[in-house]
C-alpha cells in the first residue's frame, strides 16, 4: 500500500522477471517485449492451462463428433427409448445422458451440438474484430469526418440492446442456418470491438515513437500497421476472447427461444428448450446440454479472464 | 451543464432514428406475409387480405410506413395489434410489471454484486477473493435461461419454497425469484468491477493519507474508498439496462411474468410488427436517456470531471 | 485563538514531557518485506530520536529505508508483505508497536502527523478539501460538521490560502502545487501533533514554491515548538532548516551528525559523496562527481558494509563484517557530540 513499499517489491520483481522475459525473446521492441510479457505470465496461471486443455477437446469435438460416440444424434426411438433415464455407468454408450423426449441418446446430441455452439462463437468473434477493429482502426487513425460518421453509426447500433436486437433482426428470417445466426449475431455486435479499438488506435497514434517515426519518414501505412496497430491490439484481444463465451451463450438463449437456430441443426439451446417441458420428472434432459453448454461457455470466459490478466495486469 | 444536456438530447436525435429505422426495417423486410399468415393453412380471401394489409398501412412503401410510423408516434399512437388493440395500451398494461421486476433485479445486483465485490476486494489475493472469483465466473458461464431452470426446478419443483409461476406481478416476494434470476449475469459483472476497483484503489495514497490521519477503519472503508470505487460501478450499471431489457424476455417467460418481455415474445412469434416496432423503440428510449442519466452522475461522483 | 484553547485538553505537556523520555525514539527498528521472490530487508537496525521543537532530517536515496522508517512509526506499513521482526518505536516512552490498534489511532493524527510527498494523489480527489479537513475535527474531537468546516477555514488561513472561506468548498485538482502542499500541511496540523514526519515535503513543487512551503512548514513548527522528522534526498532543503542529520543507506543509519558539522567535514565515503555529487559554482567546467555503481537489492544486501561495491575506499574489512554506528571524535579524542559514523575507516575520512 505505502509508495515506498511498492516501489521496492516492484523494482525486486522486475529485477527478476526482466532476464528470463529477456531470455525467450531476444528480440527487443515494445510489442514484443508485450506479447512476451503475456506469454511468460499465461504460462504461469493454472487458469490458462485448465481452459486451453478444455478448449482443445471442444475443438476436436465439433470437428469430429465421430469420434466420441457411434450413436445417432437425429434418429430417435420413441417406443424403446421415450425419456429413458441416463445410466451414468455406460461411458461414452448412447444411453449414457439418457435419452430424450423423442427418444434420441442425449449424449450424442450433447457430442454434435458441440459444433453448431463452436462456429457461432469463433465465427461470430472472428466477425466481429474484422470488421469493428476495421472500422474502429480506420476512425481512430484518420479522424474528422470518417470518425465522426463511424462514430455516429456506433451509436446507433449500441443503441439496440444486444439480446432483443438479434431477436428481431433472426426472426426475419424463417430458414436460421448456422452462417444467418453469425451474421445476425455479427451485425449487431461489432460495436464494442469498434469502440475499443477506436479508443486505443487514438491512444497509440499519440504515443512519442509514432511521431518519432513520422518525424522519420514512415508513410501511413507503415505506421499503421507497424507501429499503431500492434500496440493497439491487446485491448481488442481481451474484448474478443471474453465476448466469445457470451456469443455462444447468446446463440444458446435465441436457439432455446426458437429464434436461434432450426431443427435439422442440432444445438444445445433447442435441446435444452425440449428438455425444459419434461424437467419435472426428467431432469436429465435439461441438464446435461445446459451442463455442456455452461462447460463451454466456462471454458472461453475463463480463457478471457486470463489473457486480460495476462495482458492488462491493471485490471485484475 | 446545461448546454451539454442540450448538446447531448440534440445528439440523441439521429441515434434514436437510426435505431428505431433499423428496428423498422427488420421487422417489416420479413420474407413473410404476417396477414396471410393469420389464415394458417387455410385459403385466404385476397379482397380480405389487401382490406387488412391496406389497414395496418402495409401496402404503402416502406420508407412511406416509416414516416407515418415515427409522426403517429409523436402523437402517442404507436398503432394497432392484429388484435385490434392499441398497442400503447398492451405496453401500459406490461411497462409497470417489468418496471417492478426489474427494480427488484437491480436491488439485489447492487446489494449483492457490490457487497460481493467489496468483500473480495478487501481480501486480493486471499482465499475469500479467489472464491468470489471462482463464483462470478461459474456465474457468468451459466446462461440466464439455464439458471432460470434451475432455480425454479430446485426451489419450487423440488423444495417448493416458492410458486413456479408469478401469479400476482405486485407481490414482490414473487418476483423475488425471477429478479434474482435476471440480477445473476449482471451481479456477476458488478461484483468483479468493484473488487478491481476496491483492491486498486486500496493502495492509492489518498488511503494512506487517511490512514495517517488515524480516521477509524469504517471511515476509511465507508466514506473514502467506497465513494472512490463506486465511481465505474454507477457507469457500468447504467450501461448494463440493455442487458437486463434481453434478460427479462427470457426470465419473463420461464417464470411466466406477464411483462413487456412476454408481450414482445409474443409478438414476434406473431411477427406483429407494431407491437415489436413500439416495445423496442420505448426500449431505445429508456436506455438513451439512462445513458445520459448516468453521465450526469459521473460528474457529480467524481468532481474532477466537468461538462461544458 | 480556539486551536490554542485545546492546548489544555491534551493529557502530556507538550515540551520536555512528564519524564526524561524524548519525544519520539526508535530503537533497532527492523522492516522486511516478504515478497514472492524473497525477502527485501528494507531496514536493519535504525536508531533515532527527535525531541519537541527539534528537527531531524533522514537523509538517502530511495529504497534507503528512510521513507519505510517513517511508515513503521506512523503505523501505516502495509503489514502483510510488510513485517517488523524486532525493534521498537517509543512515543514519550511508550512502544507503539506494542499497543492496540484504537490506541495506535488515536496517536496518528492527532499526537504524531505526517505530510506526503504528492499532495495531488494524497488528498482524496473526490472530497472536498474542507471535508478533508473538517475530518480530523470530526474524528478525534467529534465537532459537528458545521464546526469542523468553520475550524477548516480557520486552518487554511493559517497556512495562507488566499480567499479561504470561497474555497472550502474546492476539490484538490482545483489547487496549485503549492497550495494543495499547504493543504497537506494544514492537515497534519490540524490538531496540533507533538510531532509531524514530512515524507519529502517539496520534491514535486518548483523550486521557487518549495521555499515558500517549507518557510511556512517552519514556522508552525517553531509556533507549536513540535518535533520534526524531515525525510529527504535534497541536501539543500536540509541546510536552512534541521538540526541534526541521519544519512541512511540499505536501511542502516551510516552517518548521524549536527547539521552544519555534517557539511564540513562528513565522516563516511558515502556522505562525502553524496556532497561532492552537489553542482557547485566554483568548480564550474570540472565533471560533476557521481556515485558510481547502483544502490543495492534489498533481497541481496552485499556482506560487510553495504557500501562496499561503490565505496571508493573499500578495504578487504569492508566485505566481511558490518561496520557498527560509533561516535566520531576529533584527532586528539576530544568528544564531537551528536556525531557517529558507521565506517571502518572513519578517522581517514573525517581527518584525512
Amino acid at each position: 500500500m505505502p509508495d515506498a513499499t511498492k516501489t521496492q517489491t516492484e523494482a525486486v520483481v522486475d529485477a527478476i522477471a526482466a532476464p528470463s522475459a529477456a531470455d525467450g525473446h531476444k528480440e527487443q521492441g515494445k510489442p514484443r517485449s508485450l506479447w512476451g510479457d503475456a506469454w511468460f505470465d499465461l504460462r504461469h496461471r493454472p487458469m490458462f492451462w485448465i481452459s486451453s486443455i478444455l478448449l482443445l477437446l471442444l475443438l476436436v469435438i465439433a470437428a469430429f463428433p465421430g469420434l466420441f460416440t457411434g450413436a445417432d444424434p437425429r434418429n430417435g426411438d420413441l417406443t424403446n427409448h421415450f425419456l429413458t433415464k441416463p445410466d451414468l455407468g455406460h461411458f461414452f454408450q448412447a444411453d449414457w445422458f439418457g435419452y430424450d423426449g423423442q427418444g434420441r441418446s442425449i449424449y450424442a446430441r450433447v457430442i454434435y451440438g458441440t459444433r453448431a455452439s463452436i462456429l457461432v462463437g469463433v465465427g461470430v468473434t472472428a466477425a466481429v474484430t474484422l470488421v469493428g477493429g476495421l472500422l474502429g482502426m480506420l476512425a481512430g487513425y484518420f479522424g474528422g469526418w470518417l470518425d465522426s460518421v463511424i462514430s455516429r453509426i456506433t451509436d446507433i447500433f449500441f443503441g439496440i440492446p444486444f439480446l432483443l436486437g438479434a431477436m428481431v433482426v433472426l426472426n426475419a428470417f424463417t430458414d436460421r442456418k448456422v452462417y444467418v445466426v453469425i451474421l445476425a449475431l455479427a451485425f449487431l455486435g461489432w460495436t464494442s470491438i469498434c469502440r475499443v479499438m477506436r479508443a486505443s488506435v487514438i491512444t497509440a497514434k499519440q504515443a512519442d515513437y509514432v511521431t518519432a517515426a513520422r518525424a522519420l519518414g514512415a508513410g501511413t501505412p507503415r505506421i499503421l500497421f507497424r507501429h499503431v496497430l500492434p500496440n493497439a491490439l491487446a485491448p481488442t484481444i481481451v474484448v474478443a476472447t471474453i465476448a466469445l463465451g457470451g456469443y455462444i451463450s447468446a446463440e444458446a438463449t435465441l436457439s432455446f427461444l426458437g429464434l436461434g437456430l432450426a431443427d435439422p441443426t442440432i444445438s444445445w439451446g433447442i435441446d435444452i428448450a425440449e428438455g425444459s417441458q419434461a424437467i419435472r420428472d426428467n431432469p436429465h434432459a435439461l441438464l446435461f446440454p445446459a451442463g455442456m453448454l455452461s462447460l463451454t461457455v466456462f471454458a472461453f470466459i475463463m480463457l478471457g479472464d486470463a489473457v486480460r490478466d495476462a495482458l492488462d495486469p491493471k485490471l485484475r | 451543464m446545461g448546454r451539454y444536456v442540450a448538446r447531448r438530447l440534440l445528439q440523441m436525435i439521429p441515434v434514436f432514428i437510426g435505431t428505431t429505422l433499423i428496428i423498422f426495417l427488420m421487422v417489416h423486410i420479413l420474407p413473410g406475409d404476417p396477414i396471410r399468415a393469420m389464415w394458417g393453412d387455410k385459403a385466404a380471401d385476397p379482397a380480405q387480405v389487401a382490406s387488412l394489409r391496406h389497414e395496418f398501412g402495409l401496402d404503402q412503401p416502406l420508407w412511406k410506413q416509416y414516416i407515418d410510423y415515427m409522426g403517429n408516434l409523436f402523437q402517442g399512437d404507436f398503432g394497432k395489434t392484429f388484435g385490434g388493440r392499441e398497442v400503447i395500451d398492451e405496453m401500459s398494461e406490461s411497462f409497470p410489471v417489468t418496471l417492478r421486476l426489474t427494480a427488484v433485479a437491480m436491488i439485489i445486483e447492487i446489494i449483492v454484486g457490490i457487497g460481493l465485490g467489496a468483500w473480495a476486494g478487501l481480501r486480493a489475493g486471499k482465499a475469500a477473493d479467489t472464491g468470489v472469483l471462482i463464483f462470478t465466473l461459474i456465474v457468468i458461464s451459466i446462461p440466464v435461461f439455464v439458471l432460470g431452470f434451475l432455480a425454479r426446478f430446485v426451489l419450487a419443483d423440488q423444495l417448493g419454497w416458492v410458486a413456479p409461476n408469478v401469479q400476482d406481478s405486485t407481490d414482490y416476494a414473487q418476483l423475488f425469484l425471477p429478479g434474482f434470476v435476471l440480477a445473476m449475469l449482471s451481479m456477476a459483472y458488478v461484483a468483479r468491477l468493484t473488487r478491481t476497483t476496491f483492491a486498486e484503489n486500496l493502495r492509492a495514497d489518498y488511503m494512506r493519507t487517511a490512514m495517517a490521519k488515524g480516521l477509524p477503519r469504517r471511515r476509511i472503508i465507508g466514506v473514502h474508498l467506497l465513494r472512490n470505487s463506486l465511481i465505474p460501478v454507477v457507469t457500468f450499471l447504467g450501461t448494463d439496462v440493455g442487458g437486463f431489457i434481453g434478460g427479462a424476455v427470457v426470465t419473463e417467460g420461464i417464470f411466466n411474468v406477464q411483462g413487456v418481455g412476454n408481450l414482445l415474445f409474443k409478438a414476434l412469434q406473431q411477427r406483429e410488427g407494431s407491437t415489436i416496432v413500439g416495445v423496442v423503440t420505448v426500449f431505445v428510449l429508456v436506455i438513451l436517456v439512462i445513458n445520459l442519466l448516468v453521465d450526469l452522475l459521473y460528474a457529480v461522483l467524481d468532481p474532477r470531471i466537468r461538462y461544458a | 485563538m480556539t486551536i490554542m484553547d485545546k492546548t489544555a485538553d491534551i493529557p502530556a505537556p507538550r515540551a520536555g514531557g512528564s519524564n526524561d523520555a524524548p519525544l519520539l525514539e526508535v530503537r533497532d527498528l527492523h522492516v522486511e518485506f516478504h515478497t514472492r521472490d524473497g525477502v527485501a530487508k528494507a531496514v536493519n537496525g535504525v536508531n533515532y530520536s527527535v525531541d519537541s521543537g527539534e528537527t531531524l532530517a533522514v537523509l538517502g536515496e530511495s529504497g534507503s529505508g528512510k521513507s519505510v522508517t517513517a511508515q513503521a512509526i506512523m503505523g501505516i506499513l502495509d503489514m502483510p508483505p510488510g513485517k517488523i521482526p524486532q525493534g521498537q518505536i517509543l512515543y514519550r516512552g511508550q512502544d507503539m508497536l506494542t499497543m492496540s490498534y484504537e490506541e495506535r489511532r488515536k496517536i496518528r493524527g492527532q499526537k504524531i502527523a505526517m505530510i506526503f510527498q504528492d499532495a495531488l494523489s494524497s488528498l482524496n480527489p473526490v472530497l472536498s478539501v474542507g471535508y478533508q479537513l473538517g475530518e480530523m475535527f470530526r474524528v478525534h474531537q467529534g465537532l459537528s460538521k458545521k464546526q469542523a468546516k468553520a475550524k477548516a477555514i480557520e486552518l487554511m488561513d493559517r497556512v495562507k490560502i488566499p480567499a479561504a472561506a470561497q474555497r472550502v468548498g474546492d476539490y484538490p485538482h482545483q489547487f496549485s502545487g503549492g497550495m494543495r502542499q499547504r493543504i497537506m500541511i494544514a492537515m497534519a496540523m490540524a490538531l496540533e501533533p507533538d510531532l509531524i514526519i514530512a515524507d519529502e515535503p517539496t520534491t514535486a513543487l518548483d523550486v521557487t514554491v518549495q521555499a515558500q512551503v517549507m518557510d511556512l512548514l517552519k514556522e508552525l513548527q517553531t509556533e507549536f515548538n513540535m518535533g520534526l522528522i524531515l525525510i529527504t534526498h535534497d541536501l539543500g532543503v536540509v541546510a536552512d532548516v534541521a538540526d541534526k542529520i541521519a544519512v541512511m543507506y540499505a536501511g542502516r543509519i551510516v552517518e548521524t551528525a549536527p547539521v552544519h558539522e555534517l557539511y564540513k567535514r562528513p565522516a563516511h565515503p558515502y556522505t562525502r559523496g553524496l556532497l561532492d555529487s552537489i553542482p557547485r559554482l566554483d568548480q564550474k567546467g570540472q565533471e560533476l562527481y557521481a556515485i558510481k555503481g547502483l544502490p543495492p537489492n534489498l533481497l541481496k544486501i552485499p556482506a560487510g558494509c553495504a557500501f562496499n561495491p561503490r565505496c571508493p575506499k573499500a578495504e578487504d574489512i569492508c566485505r566481511t563484517e558490518i561496520p557498527v554506528l560509533v561516535p566520531v571524535s576529533e584527532q586528539d579524542g576530544s568528544e564531537l557530540p551528536g556525531r557517529g559514523s558507521a565506517c571502518h575507516f572513519w578517522k581517514e575520512t573525517i581527518h584525512g
